[in-house]
């Protein structure tokens, strides 16, 4: 097997995971959020190549298409309930969007 | 000789990954953020390929990079200066907080591997040629994965159609 081994894609992947948290729990715009998942849906798809890659089936990168049809999916609702935000003249920070609490 | 220039070309990527990841978190324009993550998409395309994932690493160019991508290049030029939300927010021990709870993960994930699977993820097993090509996926996705290919149709659909209704123009609009 060329270059490095699966230790090497999982730590890659658990460095993205964790940069990915830290944009969704720090960042206050919503379209920062939604980027930031984009990156920790990225890593999960790297550790599942990585460990297909490890024990030779190609199960794992079939899951990983699954997971990037998911996250297109997310993606599409996510920006629809921002532009429906900003449609009705609400202010795009996570922080104020709270008319939903009890 | 052919060992060392994957070495190279892997931890080039990787680093580009990590470096873009960083500047994802960290621009206040979301627009140079689409564009970091741009770079940190087509990275780990990069690292998908070293990984015999050769048509997981064109799907996510077409995909991410090229379409789920520009929709949000989209919205950012539709919402303008709106988008530029405040860095961050919030007490400061929730800014801390957020950088604590991600590397917490991170640990995690580095003792688990330490502790469960440190040896035995050294050495893989041997690819066959075909590994990883369209032909092989294709097959896997109408054989034994076929109820999950049908649902993410499905899930597919749902968002498209949640798209279209939440891009109505509502009554609620009108009144407001």
């Amino acid at each position: 097997m060329l270059g490095p081994d699966t230790t090497w894609y999982v730590a890659v992947a658990a460095v993205l995971f964790g940069i990915g948290t830290t944009g969704v729990i720090l960042r206050r715009s919503p379209l920062i959020v939604l980027l930031s998942l984009e990156i920790m849906l990225n890593a999960s798809n790297l550790a599942l190549v990585g460990f297909s890659r490890h024990f030779a089936t190609v199960d794992g990168q079939v899951f990983a298409i699954s997971v990037m049809a998911v996250a297109a999916a997310e993606v599409c609702v996510g920006l629809g309930l921002i532009v429906a935000f900003t449609r009705r003249k609400m202010e795009l920070d996570v922080d104020t969007l709270t008319e939903l609490r009890g | 000789m052919g060992n060392f220039l994957v070495w190279v070309i892997w931890i080039a990527a990787a680093l580009a990954c990590i470096s873009t990841g960083v500047a994802v978190i960290s621009f206040t324009n979301p627009f140079y953020s689409a564009l970091a993550l741009i770079g940190n998409l087509a990275s780990l395309a990069v690292l998908f390929l070293l990984a015999s994932a050769e048509f997981v690493a064109a799907a996510q160019i077409l995909v991410y990079a090229g379409a789920v991508m520009v929709m949000f290049l989209f919205v950012i030029a539709y919402l303008g200066g709106r988008a530029d939300a405040p860095w961050a927010g919030g007490p400061r021990w929730l800014q801390l907080g957020a950088f604590i709870v991600g590397a917490a993960l991170l640990m995690e994930v580095i003792v688990a591997l330490a502790t469960k699977a440190g040896g035995d993820l050294s050495d893989g097993e041997e690819l066959s040629r075909s590994f990883g090509s369209p032909a092989e996926i294709g097959r896997l996705f109408l054989t034994d994965h076929l109820l999950a290919f049908e649902i993410t149709s499905i899930v597919l659909l749902v968002a498209a159609v949640g798209g279209v209704v939440l891009g109505m123009k509502s009554s609620a609009e009108d009144n407001a």
